[in-house]
């Protein structure tokens, strides 16, 4: 452990290992204190009374996959704003000026989406 | 009481880090129940009630009471739930709500990760909540939940663009990913006056992520029933009631300490009265003023409908963050303030 | 020594979760194992002192594509059945690749490749000393400068799978009935409501 670097890491480690303990912890002590009795009925998944008719984890709106993706782009373009944000004071205004054409590129895209209606919920 | 700090710093340091990490979980939980005794409180007064009164005196004790309860209830894993995942994915948000406080700066160098990416980390975390709450709403086999769990997933990950957005003018102020060098920074009053709708967006964003109302709809128990938790009971219930909470103690500090100067005393007042006060007692101060919003905001606004949220968050937030992105950075470039570091 | 504890902790956990990826049967299961994946990946840039791409592997395909994938297994009920018909069909054609991979990576293992003379001193250039410029920063410098063009390439290339996105799933709906904001803010009250002076017992 000589590089610093690597030792401010650390923490993050145990923490990580400390919270999963915790969290099992949790489950497995409810698991031993409580008592168990699982009947039919109990264990069927709630549908306000009824007997689930179908399956749950049926097909449903594309429109959830079209977030999903134009997330993606997005959180890339933020992705590449970080870098930027903090070394925009060493690369000047030519640094400025091509994020700006980089911005201008995807606001082409994102108008294009909204005059389509991919925003649209209803 | 020296004798025993003595004997404490006499510990090796991993054994010392795991002590320290094991209790600041231990207050961190203990935040936890007390935040949820004051929002019963906060609600009731809103709403011309009492709140808890019953359990111990002034109904302080109601929160580990609840505990118990769940402790001692029967966990219920339904016919057709896939078993592993079920049970995991309350651990995950559990987790997910933990680690995030490795990184943040509790006072001045009273930070157990003081990492050169700290805003990276956290962001990171907080992109990992969407996991918990599908792993749960999947694996439950069940209507609601599924289709809570897909309206919770959609909901985070919008928000988060605008919130990336935020985060990145506030960067550009600064010009450092480290979490203690961004309290640290002062920044001119007018400087502060333009990024305070930045501020209002970040806590909406910071709303909408941690399912709270207004945003609370993939929980709207009138149409929904639960959520992405219909199925769940007992402990993997509570957890991620506690997760729920714990998220909503987090974002408050990561609201302190990116926009309203962490530890420090509030508006940079370095005056003498204000800096006796311990650092971490402002830093308590301040988290728990935005928590008291948190649930003012709960007990006053009515519940958003989703195609409004989502209207909210991409056609508003999204854009206007975007703009105002380069709006800071230009009005940096032009007074020449941008950070310089070489 | 701990560095090393660290690197084979990752690197094994990596390798398995990979394993595990192709093995399971569920496709769901698969995705997790992938973002265990990733995660040990994260781990493995940290150990080189690579702080941004780590964290920017977890933001973005852990906290983004990863959740895109589950997306589409989880709801497109794929058919594990259909799935290991036509798993005979293109084995061939997967031996073959796989194949030509590892041969390649032999070789390339077995002959050691140097990098060119000029390629070497722009390396050295281009990184700065990591104790006192933080690699985002670094990265931060060039990237928006001297290398203008690849990074204009990559925001056609988003500006595409935008594009692309809309056009292969976006379906209008007909007759929704949709809010329109403006139209509710600008309604006045002399729009809707009108008042009546009706005399008394005259209103039928």
């Amino acid at each position: 452990m000589q590089n610093p670097l690597l030792v401010q890491y650390l923490p993050i480690l145990l923490f990580l290992g400390i919270a999963i303990v915790v969290s099992g912890a949790a489950v497995g002590l409810s698991w031993v204190l409580a008592v168990h009795k699982p009947d039919s009925e109990k264990v069927s998944a709630y549908e306000c009374g009824f007997d689930a008719f179908s399956d749950a984890r049926a097909k449903f709106d594309v429109r959830y996959y079209l977030v999903a993706i134009l997330f993606i782009i997005f959180d890339l373009e933020v992705a590449f704003l970080f870098p930027w944000a903090i070394s925009l004071g060493d690369i000047g205004t030519f640094g400025f000026w091509s994020m700006v054409v980089f911005l201008g590129v995807l606001t082409v895209g994102f108008i294009y989406e909204w005059k389509k209606g991919a925003l649209e919920w209803e | 009481m020296a004798e025993l700090l003595d004997l404490f710093w006499a510990i090796p340091t991993g054994l010392r880090l795991t002590l320290e990490i094991v209790l600041t979980v231990l207050a961190l939980l203990g935040c936890f129940a007390y935040v949820t005794y004051a929002e019963r409180k906060v609600l009731g007064a809103i709403q011309l009630r009492q709140g808890p009164i019953m359990v111990g005196p002034f109904g302080l004790l109601q929160p580990i009471a609840d505990g118990v309860k769940l402790l001692s209830k029967e966990t219920i894993i339904p016919a057709g739930a896939n078993r592993v995942l079920f049970v995991l994915a309350p651990m995950v948000m559990l987790t997910l709500a933990l680690i995030a406080w490795a990184v943040i700066p509790f006072d001045a160098g009273a930070v157990f990760a003081n990492i050169n990416v700290g805003v990276l980390y956290l962001f990171a975390v907080s992109s990992l909540g969407v996991y918990g709450v599908i792993m749960a709403g999947w694996s439950s086999n069940s209507k609601y939940a599924f289709l809570g769990a897909m309206r919770s997933a959609a909901q985070m990950v919008s928000y988060e663009v605008s919130m990336g957005l935020v985060i990145v003018t506030q960067l550009l102020i600064v010009g450092s990913l480290n979490l203690t060098e961004i309290v640290e920074h002062r920044s001119p009053v007018w400087l502060w006056i333009l990024q305070l709708p930045m501020l209002v967006i970040f806590f909406i964003s910071a709303l909408a992520e941690t399912n709270r109302a207004p945003f609370d709809l993939p929980e709207g128990e009138s149409e929904l029933v639960g959520g992405f938790n219909t199925e769940y009971s007992s402990m993997t219930f509570a957890l991620f009631f506690i997760a729920e909470y714990l998220n909503m103690i987090l974002m408050s500090a990561i609201t302190t300490v990116l926009f309203l100067g962490g530890y420090l005393p509030p508006f940079g007042l370095m005056i003498a009265p204000l800096t006796w006060i311990p650092g971490i007692l402002w830093f308590a101060l301040k988290v728990a003023f935005l928590l008291f919003v948190f649930i003012w905001v709960r007990g006053t606004v009515p519940r958003y409908r989703y195609d409004q949220l989502m209207r909210l968050g991409w056609k508003i937030f999204l854009p206007f963050s975007l703009i105002w992105v380069l709006v800071i950075a230009g009005t940096l470039m032009a007074t020449g303030m941008l950070p310089v570091r070489s | 020594m701990y560095e090393a504890i660290a690197f084979y902790g990752f690197s094994a956990i990596l390798l398995l979760a990979a394993v595990l990826v192709i093995v399971s049967r569920n496709p769901v299961h698969s995705v997790l194992w992938l973002i265990l994946a990733f995660f040990n990946a994260a781990g493995l840039f940290v150990l080189l002192g690579a702080e941004f791409v780590a964290m920017i592997l977890v933001i973005v395909y852990v906290g983004a594509v990863a959740v895109l994938f589950l997306f589409v297994v989880m709801m497109l009920d794929v058919d594990l059945s259909e799935l290991r018909a036509g798993f005979a069909q293109y084995l061939p054609l997967g031996v073959l690749i796989g194949v030509v991979l590892l041969v390649e990576l032999i070789f390339f293992v077995i002959s050691g490749w140097t990098l060119g003379p000029a390629l070497k001193s722009a390396i050295v250039a281009a990184a700065p000393d990591a104790a006192q410029v933080s690699n985002t920063r670094a990265i931060g410098r060039l990237l928006y400068t001297d290398y203008v063009f690849v990074f204009q390439g990559a925001g056609m290339v988003l500006l595409v799978a935008m594009i692309g996105a809309i056009v292969l799933t976006l379906r209008q709906r007909p007759g929704v009935r949709k809010q329109n904001i403006a139209a509710q803010v600008s309604r006045q009250r002399g729009d809707t409501v009108t008042l009546h002076k009706v005399e008394t017992g005259a209103g039928a």
